[in-house]
C-alpha cells in the first residue's frame, strides 16, 4: 500500500467516466455524487455506485433537502437518503444552506432567504432532524448569491457559525461560491473568508464559473457570474483556496464539474493540483 | 403565514408568474427552468431526437413552466409529459410523439426498477399442463409493455433510440412494445396485441389459463406456447419459488 489513507482531493462522479473512476488508483482520490440520482430501487446505476464505493471513499452531496424551507424535511426523501447512507457508508454527507421545495413541488435550484432569527431556528431544527435520521454529522454548504435579499440579521459567516453551535453540524466551504457571490454582491472575498468559521469545515469545494450573458432588452447594467460548474477552476479561486488551506489545514477538497465534462484524464490533472497543495501542507512540520 | 413562508411565496411568484426583473432574478429563473428542461431532455431522448433539440427544448420549457417537478428524483420528472405532448398544438402533426414519450418513460422506469431474477424458461417447462394453467406469473419489476392503436410507435421509437434510420416504407398500423431488463441493461422488442393483453392479465394477478384466454380473445389463433416462450426469453416475468420447490 503506497496510497495515503487520508482523503485528499476528490472528483464529482459522472456516468461518463464510471469505469475510469473505478479503476483509478491515484492517492487520496475520492468521489462525490448527488444522492438524489441514486435513490432508485435497483438497476445498473446503483450497481455502479456500489462498485465505486468498494474501491474509493464516497461523499453524498444532497441538493434537495430544502433545509431553509419553513417545514421539516420531506420524510420520504429523508428515508431514501438514509437508505443510501446505510448502503454506501459515505465518508461525508453534505447539504445546502438553501431551499428548493414547498407546496409539494420541488424546484431544482438552491434558492435564497433572509438570514433572520426565524430562519436560524428553522434551519437549525431541520439540520438536527436530518442528523438524527442519518445518525451522523452533516456539512452545510455556503450558497451562491445573485441578488441582495432584504431582511438579513446575520452575516453569512455568523449565521453558519450559529448553525454549527446549535445543531452540531459541520460546514462545506465552497470557495467558488464565495468568489461568485463577492463579485455579484460587491464584497471582498478575502475578507469574507477571514471571518469564515474554518474550524467547522469538513470539506472544500472548488469549481469553475461563467459570465451571465446579459439579456439586451432587460440589461440593467449588472454582469453576474454564474455557478455553472462547466469550466476549469479559475485562477483567483485557486489563490483563495491556497490561502484558506494554509489556515484550515488539509481539508478534503472536491473539484466539482457538472457540465461541459472533459475526459477523465483532464479532470484528474486538475484534481492533482489540489492534491499537491494538500500534500505539501501534510509534509510541513 | 410566517415571514419565511411569505418570502418563499413571493420569490416563487417572481420566478414563475413574471418575466424579466433584475439580472439576479433572471439567473434563478433560468437556472431552475434549465434544470427542468435538461431533465426532460435526459428522460425523453428519443422524442428529442425525433423533433430536434431546439423544438424539444422549447416544448419542454412550456411544460416546465406549468408543471414543476414534484419529486427531487429528477429521473422521474415528466410523468405527465406524454399527455402534455398529446394535447400540445404545435405537435398536432406528429400524432405518434406522445407514444414515443411513453416508451422513453417506460425505458426510464425499467432502468431504475428493483433488481430481481427473471423466471427461467426451464422451470416453466417442468410444470405439468394443469399446474401451469393454474399458475400466476408475475411480471418482472422492470418489465414495461404498451400497445399503440393505428401507429407504428415501436418502429419509430426503436429506430431513433438505436440511432438508425426509420425503415421505409413505414406501415401505419398498430404496434406493441416490450421493455425488459434481463441483465444490467434495458432491452426492447416488438410485442403483438396478444402479448400485451396476456401481460395485462398477468399483472392483474390472473392465472395463466385466464391470461391465455384474454390473449386469444384479442387475437384468435395466437400460438400461446410461442408467446410464452418469447416472454420468458425476454425476461418479462419475475422468478418466484415454484410450488414443487417448497
Amino acid at each position: 500500500m503506497n496510497a495515503p489513507i487520508r482523503p485528499g482531493a476528490g472528483l464529482s462522479l459522472k456516468p461518463d467516466y464510471f469505469q475510469a473512476a473505478r479503476d483509478c488508483r491515484a492517492g487520496g482520490l475520492w468521489f462525490e455524487v448527488h444522492p438524489e440520482n441514486y435513490m432508485v430501487d435497483g438497476g445498473p446505476r446503483l450497481a455502479w455506485l456500489d462498485a465505486i464505493a468498494e474501491r474509493h471513499p464516497l461523499s453524498l452531496h444532497g441538493v434537495a433537502m430544502s433545509l431553509a424551507a419553513p417545514a421539516p424535511p420531506d420524510a420520504r426523501h429523508l428515508r431514501r437518503f438514509r437508505k443510501l447512507v446505510e448502503r454506501v457508508d459515505p465518508m461525508l454527507v453534505s447539504e445546502h444552506l438553501a431551499w428548493s421545495a414547498t407546496g409539494g413541488h420541488y424546484y431544482p435550484d438552491l434558492l435564497p432567504f433572509p438570514r433572520s432569527d426565524e430562519a436560524l431556528a428553522v434551519i437549525a431544527d431541520n439540520i438536527a432532524r436530518v442528523q438524527d435520521s442519518l445518525g451522523r454529522r452533516i456539512a452545510i454548504e455556503n450558497p451562491t448569491h445573485y441578488l441582495p435579499v432584504p431582511g438579513h440579521r446575520y452575516t453569512e459567516q455568523a449565521f453558519l457559525a450559529e448553525l454549527c453551535e446549535r445543531s452540531g453540524c459541520g460546514l462545506l466551504l465552497d470557495i467558488n461560491n464565495v468568489f461568485i457571490s463577492a463579485h455579484n454582491l460587491c464584497f471582498d472575498a478575502q475578507r469574507y473568508l477571514l471571518d469564515f468559521p474554518l474550524s467547522a469545515v469538513m470539506e472544500i469545494h472548488l469549481a469553475g464559473h461563467s459570465v451571465d450573458a446579459p439579456d439586451q432588452a432587460e440589461d440593467t447594467g449588472e454582469t453576474l457570474l454564474i455557478d455553472s460548474h462547466d469550466q476549469p477552476v479559475a485562477d483567483p479561486v485557486w489563490e483563495l483556496y491556497r490561502a484558506v488551506i494554509e489556515r484550515a489545514g488539509p481539508v478534503p477538497t472536491l473539484i466539482e464539474r457538472d457540465g461541459n465534462i472533459p475526459s477523465f484524464d483532464v479532470l484528474l490533472a486538475e484534481r492533482a493540483r489540489a492534491q499537491a497543495l494538500l500534500e505539501r501542507l501534510e509534509s510541513m512540520p | 403565514m410566517t415571514a419565511l413562508a411569505g418570502f418563499q411565496r413571493d420569490f416563487l411568484r417572481n420566478l414563475y408568474d413574471a418575466d424579466g426583473g433584475r439580472a439576479g432574478v433572471r439567473v434563478y429563473r433560468n437556472t431552475l427552468l434549465k434544470a427542468c428542461v435538461d431533465a426532460l431532455q435526459a428522460n425523453f431522448p428519443t422524442v428529442a431526437r425525433l423533433v430536434g433539440e431546439p423544438w424539444f427544448r422549447a416544448a419542454a420549457l412550456v411544460y416546465a413552466r406549468t408543471s414543476p417537478p414534484n419529486d427531487p428524483r429528477l429521473y422521474l420528472y415528466g410523468d405527465g409529459f406524454a399527455d402534455f405532448l398529446a394535447g400540445f398544438e404545435p405537435a398536432a402533426g406528429l400524432p405518434y410523439l406522445a407514444g414515443v414519450a411513453r416508451l422513453d418513460r417506460g425505458w426510464s422506469e425499467a432502468h431504475v426498477a428493483a433488481d430481481r431474477s427473471c423466471l427461467a424458461a426451464a422451470l416453466v417447462a417442468e410444470q405439468t399442463p394443469d399446474a401451469l394453467a393454474a399458475r400466476v406469473l408475475s411480471p418482472h419489476p422492470a418489465a414495461r409493455w404498451h400497445w399503440f392503436d393505428d401507429q407504428p410507435v415501436f418502429t419509430l421509437w426503436s429506430a431513433n433510440r438505436e440511432q438508425r434510420a426509420v425503415p421505409e416504407p413505414l406501415h401505419w398500423r398498430g404496434e406493441g412494445a416490450l421493455l425488459t431488463r434481463p441483465g444490467a441493461e434495458v432491452r426492447w422488442q416488438a410485442l403483438g396485441v396478444a402479448g400485451v393483453f396476456f401481460l395485462n392479465a398477468c399483472a392483474e394477478g390472473l392465472p395463466l389459463a385466464a391470461a391465455a384466454e384474454r390473449a386469444l380473445k384479442h387475437k384468435p389463433g395466437t400460438d400461446l406456447a410461442t408467446l410464452l416462450a418469447t416472454l420468458l426469453k425476454a425476461g418479462a416475468f419475475a422468478a418466484e419459488p415454484l410450488p414443487h420447490c417448497h
